[in-house]
C-alpha cells in the first residue's frame, strides 16, 4: 500500500481522473487533453513498466492471491476496460501455479458512478456475472490504476446489489496516490508516485497492442 | 487472445463465468455523442446513435441479470413526469417501472381528473411541471406534434411516448431490440454494435392510423432493414410510396422467407370510417393464422405490439406459438426505456445539441 505519495491536491471536482487519462473516449475536451496535444510528446514521458515487469508482476500478484485466499472459493472481477484483460491474465497464471479453476467476471461500474451528471452520455461496458450470484464468494477486483478510489467505490456499491460476498479483495497494477476516499488496494503491482495532473497510462496487448506503463509528466 | 495463449496453464484452463468473456472491444460507435436532446421521433437518431440506445439496452440487461436487487442508483435524485393525455396503462407502466428501475423518483399525471380536465391548456400544464423541477417529462397525446410542442417550453428532456398517428419511438427500438435478439445471434457480442442489415421485416394491418409502423419504418431503415407493409389500400396512409419502405396488399407473398412479422393491432376506436367491409374478410385477407406462420423464414419471428385482438389480426395459436416474442417484447420495453433515459437523462445539463 503507497503511504510515501500522500494526496495533496484533492480536488472539489472529484472527477476520477486514472480512469478519464487511461480511457481515451472517455472525457472529451478537458482541460488536460487539451493541454496534452500541444506538449512535446517524448520529453515527459517515461515508461515505468515494461513488457517484462508487468509478467513478473501479474505473476507475483497471482501468488499473493492464491496465499491469501488459500481454499476459499474465489471470483476475480475486472472492471472494464482493462481490468478485464487483468484479471483473464491473473487467473491463468494463478491457474498454472496452483491448478484449479479460478472464474473471471467483469463489472460495469458506470451505472453506479458518481460524476454522470453535467456530462456528456457515455457507452456502457460488459457485465458478466455468475448466475448463481457472487454470495460466499472471495471478490478480488481487478483494476488497472488505482487513483481517486471512486471507481472501487462505485464497484463495491454495485457488488452489494449483486449478493453478499465473503470478502472484497482489491488488486491493481499500479496505484498513483491521490486517494479522495478511505480504499486501499491488498495488492498492488507498483506504486508510483504523481502529480496529481500527471497521466498514467496503462497498456495492454488485449486492447492497444502491446503492454506498458507510462507516465506523462505535467507541464 | 494472446494473452491467455502465453498465460494459460499447461493443465488446468481458467475458468469463465460466461461461454466466453467477450472481447472487450473499443467503444468507438460515436452514436452517444449524436444522441438528441430529446427524443421526439425515430428519425431523431441517426443509425450510429439507435446503436448506441441498443447496446445500452444489452449492458443494462446484463448489469441487472439474475440480480436480486434489480435497481440502478443512476437516476437518483431524478424526477421523471408521465404526462399521458391519452389512456395507455402498458406504456406507462414500462415508463415507470424504466424510471423506477434507475432510482428516479416518477410522477403519474393523466389527463382524466385533473387539472387538464378542468381545462388547463398543454402550456400550462407545461410551465406548472417545469415549476416543479422535471428532469424529464414523458409525453402521450392524441395530438400528433404535442411532444414536440412541450420541447420549446419545458427545460427538462421530453420524451414522445406516442403522439396521434404520428410518432412512438420507443416502441421502434424496443421492436428493433427484441429483432436484433432473435436475428443476430445468441451471444451479446454478435449483437452490439451492429444494425439489422438485410432482414426482412413485415409489418401487416393499420399503416394508417399506425404511430408504431411509422416509427418502425424510419427505425428499421435507419438500422439497414428492409421493410414491407402490407394493409388493404385504405388503411394505407397518403404518400406512403415515398416512405423506405415496400408495400404490398398481398400478405402470402411478402411474408415467404421474412424474417419477422410485425401484427399491428386494428384499432377499433379509429375504426369510424368503415374501412373494410367485416372482421372476417379482413382476418381473411392479413390476418396471420398457422398456414401464413409457416411462410416465414424458419428462424422468423411473430411480434405484436399489443394488446392483442386474437383471432382477428392474429390467431391464438400463432400467438402462444413458436417464434412469438410478443411477452418478450413487453420485458424489451422496460430494459430500453431505462437505455433511452440513461442515454437522455443522466447527464441532464451536459453540452450538447
Amino acid at each position: 500500500m503507497s503511504s510515501e505519495h500522500v494526496a495533496h491536491h484533492s480536488r472539489a471536482a472529484g472527477v476520477d481522473q486514472g480512469r478519464a487519462s487511461t480511457a481515451a473516449s472517455d472525457v472529451s475536451g478537458s482541460a488536460r487533453d487539451a493541454g496534452r496535444s500541444s506538449r512535446k510528446p517524448d520529453s515527459r514521458t517515461a515508461v515505468i513498466l515494461s513488457d517484462a515487469d508487468i509478467r513478473r508482476t501479474i505473476d507475483r500478484i497471482a501468488h499473493q492471491i492464491l496465499e491469501s485466499i488459500g481454499d476459499r472459493p474465489a471470483l476475480l472481477v475486472g472492471i472494464p476496460r482493462r481490468g478485464v484483460p487483468l484479471a483473464r491474465r491473473l487467473a491463468a497464471r494463478m491457474a498454472q501455479f496452483s491448478p484449479g479453476n479460478y472464474p473471471v467476471g467483469a463489472l460495469d461500474i458506470t451505472l453506479y458512478r458518481d460524476d454522470l451528471r453535467g456530462r456528456p452520455p457515455r457507452a456502457l461496458a460488459e457485465t458478466d456475472l455468475p448466475q448463481t450470484g457472487v454470495d460466499g464468494l472471495v471478490v478480488v477486483l481487478v483494476d488497472d490504476v488505482l487513483y481517486s478510489g471512486r471507481t472501487i467505490r462505485a464497484a463495491m456499491d454495485a457488488l452489494r446489489d449483486h449478493g453478499r460476498p465473503a470478502a472484497i479483495r482489491l488488486a491493481v497494477l499500479v496505484d498513483r496516490g491521490h486517494r479522495q476516499l478511505p480504499i486501499r488496494a491488498d495488492y498492488v503491482g507498483k506504486n508510483i508516485p504523481t502529480a496529481f495532473d500527471d497521466d498514467v497510462a496503462v497498456h495492454l496487448t488485449e486492447i492497444d497492442g502491446f503492454d506498458a506503463v507510462t507516465v506523462e509528466r505535467a507541464a | 487472445m494472446t494473452s491467455l495463449a502465453t498465460g494459460t496453464g499447461p493443465a488446468t484452463a481458467p475458468g469463465s463465468v460466461g461461454a466466453a468473456l467477450e472481447t472487450v472491444s473499443a467503444a468507438t460507435n460515436d452514436g452517444y455523442a449524436d444522441l438528441p436532446r430529446h427524443l421526439l421521433a425515430a428519425s431523431d437518431l441517426s443509425r450510429e446513435a439507435a446503436i448506441a440506445v441498443l447496446d445500452t439496452a444489452e449492458r443494462i440487461d446484463q448489469a441487472i441479470a439474475g440480480r436480486e436487487v434489480r435497481k440502478l442508483p443512476t437516476l437518483r435524485g431524478r424526477t421523471v413526469v408521465n404526462l399521458f393525455y391519452e389512456d395507455s396503462t402498458r406504456t406507462r407502466i414500462s415508463f415507470e417501472l424504466a424510471a423506477k428501475r434507475l432510482s428516479a423518483d416518477v410522477i403519474n399525471f393523466s389527463a382524466k381528473g385533473s387539472s387538464v380536465s378542468k381545462g388547463e391548456s398543454l402550456k400550462d400544464t407545461a410551465l406548472t411541471l417545469q415549476a416543479m423541477g422535471a428532469d424529464a417529462v414523458v409525453i402521450r397525446h392524441s395530438a400528433s406534434g404535442a411532444p414536440h410542442r412541450l420541447a420549446g417550453w419545458v427545460a427538462g428532456t421530453v420524451i414522445n411516448a406516442g403522439d396521434g398517428t404520428h410518432e412512438h419511438p420507443t416502441q421502434a427500438l424496443l421492436d428493433a431490440f427484441t429483432l436484433r435478439r432473435h436475428l443476430l445471434g445468441g451471444a451479446v457480442r454478435d449483437r452490439v454494435g451492429n444494425g439489422l442489415d438485410a432482414r426482412h421485416v413485415v409489418i401487416v394491418g393499420d399503416i394508417l392510423h399506425s404511430r408504431v409502423a411509422r416509427s418502425n419504418v424510419t427505425l428499421l431503415h435507419a438500422l439497414g432493414a428492409r421493410v414491407t407493409l402490407v394493409a388493404p389500400p385504405t388503411l394505407l396512409p397518403v404518400g406512403v410510396d415515398e416512405w423506405p419502405c415496400s408495400v404490398s396488399y398481398d400478405l402470402d407473398a411478402a411474408l415467404a422467407g421474412a424474417d419477422a412479422a410485425m401484427m399491428l393491432r386494428v384499432q377499433k376506436e379509429r375504426m369510424d370510417g368503415a374501412f373494410f367491409p367485416t372482421a372476417r374478410e379482413y382476418t381473411r385477407g392479413y390476418g396471420l393464422d398457422l398456414r401464413r406462420r409457416a411462410l416465414i423464414a424458419p428462424h422468423g419471428i411473430v411480434m405484436h405490439p399489443g394488446p392483442m385482438n386474437r383471432g382477428m389480426e392474429i390467431a391464438p395459436a400463432v400467438a402462444d406459438g413458436e417464434g412469438s416474442v410478443v411477452t418478450e417484447q413487453v420485458a424489451n420495453g422496460v430494459t430500453v426505456r431505462m437505455a433511452v433515459l440513461y442515454l437522455l437523462v443522466s447527464g441532464e445539463g451536459a453540452d450538447r445539441v
